[in-house]
């Protein structure tokens, strides 16, 4: 059995070619490896292992038999718990679906053992993916693996630091207003949010449908440019999902970034932007200079919009999507006296208090009264917003910000103000109103050795220009710059 | 003050929320100061703005953004917006059973729920 700490999936597939290991002993070390750090992290909630081995021999008997292999064979996985997985619990981090077994797969995660993957567990989250610090989870909230005392990101802080404690190769989350890019700054990894439309959300759980997407974690971006090759791609179960052909993106990151025109917005430079954090990523725009890329300043003057409008928007769609869990078809159940008394005493007692608030602000923003002053604004807005970018990317070929203001907080430090929470998605609300696709790449670190994360932002489903980009970043040194 | 008590209990009826006395204050004020943060959107002019609707993905090419004064289907406005459309013929769907075990409380094949209609 390998002793390595970080596999990458390049390194699973020459050892399980090599016969150094088994796709099976693979994953029993895995599981070691969760047994012994999971107590302290929290990243897992649900385990699988007899799916996990039985995926695993699977794939061990393909290479017995000299049968050619899935692009992930024998990869361990690790998936959000907002994903549904057929038999194995899901229960988005929430009370009220702390019993859920779905009774099928998202379209991702079939694809993904379609592809060889082998699934471990499912990963924690903030409830129904709202929030900045994993901290919402009814579950406890997940630490930083780099950093104990500090927050993972949200929502999906459970797959950050599952991949980012070598506790899984890669893992999928989900990202509404920044839940995959927010942690992966946080915990120093790579982080794909794909354009809208471009992965299924066939099985993800709703929070937000205008903006809530799939995408990757990983340690490095070959891994998170294979997990998007097998994710990505049109799919009849998603009305939203897109057909449009998927280029082959792992050819795509070997392209020559020379020439190309990377914007940079002075309006994610402003207040509010920590010192360190900006001077990396100043730093980190330099290299992509130095690689050849050229420099084009931007205004994106909607910018400071994008979290008051993300905050109507999202929590609008949520008060109607979480409408289902109502005690009826699944999940918890309270008896009441009448069937009005039990949807209400099952929501009181099964959803967490982020979540009440945002369906309560949501609800209003949508009520009879206030929906022209709330709701029908901010989809304007959020139309002005998206001009913004279509202005922006008839200059540029991508967009260069910080993913986050800050590195990663401290736990408990802005539980007691959701609107101070609220501000740490400022740098990502925008890209998900407009629908584009960006990816968080670690970008070196504070003095105090916190990740930092650099944003780049692309035009609608140019995945592989991004992931090209940052491919030409991390060759040249700027994980660690 | 944007929102009041009687805002907060008016809402958390229509929401299907029993709220406990003590929470209901506490919404109060963070809805409050998050009702007040957003009110920055009412500074902005959107007369001639279309709201972005849908997040229409296109068949080919970067999509556009709406510009002002375009059309109301939002995230495109370019030709071949349209969604594919899978063909219309039938296909299994027999995962009653499946639901059904998920249930609090049924009774194959309903969901059974407390009595809505007095005789």
């Amino acid at each position: 059995m390998s002793t390595a700490s970080t596999w990458t999936i390049t390194s699973v597939r020459e050892a399980l070619l090599a016969k150094k290991t088994s796709a099976r002993e693979l994953a029993k070390d895995f599981y070691t490896r969760i047994e012994g750090r999971n107590p302290e992290l929290n990243a897992f909630l649900a385990l699988c292992p007899e799916r996990a081995y039985a995926q695993a021999d699977l794939v061990d008997a393909k290479i017995a038999k000299g049968q050619p292999l899935g692009p992930l064979a024998g990869v361990p996985v690790a998936i959000k718990d907002v994903i549904s997985t057929e038999g194995v619990k899901t229960t988005c981090g929430s009370k009220i679906l702390e019993n859920y077994t779905p009774p099928y797969d998202a379209t991702a995660v079939e694809r993904l053992e379609k592809a060889g993957a082998v699934i471990l567990g499912k990963t924690n989250c903030d409830e129904f993916a709202m929030g900045s610090s994993n901290e919402n989870s009814a579950y406890g909230p997940v630490r930083n693996p780099v950093a104990l005392d500090r927050v993972a990101g949200g929502s999906s802080g459970g797959s950050a630091a599952a991949v980012a404690a070598a506790l899984s190769v890669v893992a999928l989350g989900t990202d509404t207003g920044g839940s995959i890019r927010q942690p992966g700054a946080y915990c120093g990894l790579p982080a794909m949010m794909p354009t809208y439309g471009r992965v299924s959300r066939y099985g993800l759980i709703a929070f937000a449908s205008s903006l809530d997407r799939i995408g990757p974690f990983a340690t490095n971006i070959a891994d998170a440019t294979t997990v998007m090759s097998v994710i990505a791609g049109h799919d009849s179960n998603d009305s939203t999902s897109a057909a449009v052909a998927v280029p082959d993106y792992l050819a795509e990151i070997e392209k020559s970034v020379a020439g190309l025109r990377i914007g940079v917005p002075e309006d994610y430079f402003g207040a509010g932007l920590d010192p360190e954090v900006k001077a990396k990523v100043q730093a980190g725009i330099a290299l992509l200079e130095k690689l050849g890329c050229k420099r084009v300043p931007l205004k994106m003057p909607h910018t400071d919009y994008a979290i008051a409008t993300y905050y109507i928007v999202a929590t609008a769609e949520a008060s109607s999507n979480l409408a289902r869990y109502d005690g009826v078809r699944y999940g918890l159940r309270v008896q009441g006296n009448t069937l009005m008394e039990m949807y209400r005493k099952t929501r009181e007692r099964g959803f967490g208090p982020e979540v009440k608030r945002r369906i309560m602000l949501g609800t209003y923003a949508l009520s009879s009264g206030y929906y022209d002053a709330y709701y029908l604004r901010a989809q304007k807005v959020r139309a002005l917003i998206a001009r913004d970018f279509a202005d922006a990317f008839e200059k540029v070929d991508a967009i260069i910000t910080p993913t986050a203001p800050t590195p990663a907080f401290k736990l408990g430090e802005k539980t007691a103000d959701p609107l101070e929470m609220y501000l740490a998605d400022i740098y990502t609300v925008t890209g998900s109103l407009a629908g584009v696709p960006g990816i968080s790449v670690p970008c070196g670190k504070t003095a105090a050795g916190l990740p930092i994360g650099m944003q780049i932002f692309g035009s609608h489903f140019d995945e592989g220009r991004i992931l090209q980009l940052s491919h030409a970043f991390e060759r040249a040194g700027g994980f660690s710059i | 003050m944007k929102i009041s008590r009687e805002d907060v209990l008016r809402v958390a009826q229509l929401a299907h929320l029993d709220l406990a006395p003590e929470e209901v204050e506490t919404y109060r004020g963070q809805l409050d100061e998050i009702l007040s943060y957003v009110g920055k959107l009412q500074g902005l002019d959107v007369s001639n703005v279309e709201p972005m609707a849908l997040m229409r993905p296109l068949a080919d090419g970067p999509h556009q953004a709406p510009r002002t004064g375009a059309g109301s289907d939002g995230a495109s406005a370019a030709p071949g917006a349209e969604p594919e459309l899978r063909d219309d013929v039938v296909a299994p769907c027999n995962v009653a059973d499946a639901v059904l075990a998920q249930a609090p409380d049924a009774a194959t094949p309903f969901f059974r729920v407390p009595k809505v209609i007095e005789r």
